[in-house]
């Protein structure tokens, strides 16, 4: 039943990435691109999370914790840079 | 009992995904950046929460192992979502001039900071 559960996930999520990349390239503004970037990233953390569950280990969680992470961060660093023109004054 | 919490995990798992392409669907749907800046920030991470909380109890109640991680990521990404979302909306007003229009008069001496020039000087970009 969960293998059942992990592949409607893994192409629900696939789905939605490839919405996000549709957002990226098409977005009319940039702020449309940071966001379809930052939904990317949790989108990754999604896929990361289920193959932790498919092969049945626990390794992954701290990739997922370093994606949401780095995620923030660059997220942060866009919208600042975008505000201020310059990202540590 | 195992078959129980089989049950949970993948009715989790379900939930999740759906809610994950909820909110992907609603930032490629959605006419607005205003508007589909609602889809990822709540819609995406009630759905990684729902993943996260598939896999604490697959891994604490199927494999005995444990499941802290799991937590410290989904508090991770429920502190900063609201964050993001807030960074991203000030980039938008600060790039669109027709949102500006739209933003009431302030009371004070300075007008709204987001608007501020970078060089630091007191000219308003809204003025």
């Amino acid at each position: 039943m969960i293998a059942a559960a992990c592949t409607f996930a893994i192409i629900a999520i696939s789905v939605s990435v490839l919405l996000n990349a549709y957002r990226l390239i098409v977005g009319p503004d940039v702020t449309d691109r940071i966001l379809a970037l930052d939904t990317m990233v949790i989108n990754a953390i999604g896929l990361i999370v289920l193959t932790g569950i498919i092969f049945e280990t626990t390794m992954y969680f701290e990739a997922a914790l370093l994606f949401a992470m780095v995620g923030f961060v660059s997220t942060v660093t866009f919208c600042k840079f975008l505000l201020r023109g310059n990202v540590i004054e | 009992m195992t078959a129980f919490v089989e049950m949970i995990v993948s009715t989790f798992i379900v939930i999740g995904s759906v809610f994950l392409f909820v909110g992907s669907f609603g930032l490629a749907k959605l006419p607005d950046t205003m508007r589909r800046l609602h889809g990822p920030t709540k819609a995406t991470t009630l759905g990684i929460g729902s993943l996260l909380v598939a896999s604490m109890c697959y891994f604490v109640f199927l494999r005995q192992a444990s499941g802290i991680h799991e937590l410290l990521i989904t508090l991770f990404l429920f502190l900063t979502a609201p964050v993001t979302a807030n960074m991203i909306a000030k980039a938008h007003i600060f790039r669109s001039k027709a949102v500006q229009r739209t933003l009431p008069r302030t009371d004070g001496r300075v007008n709204w900071a987001t608007l501020e020039s970078p060089s630091g000087s007191k000219k308003n970009i809204q003025a």
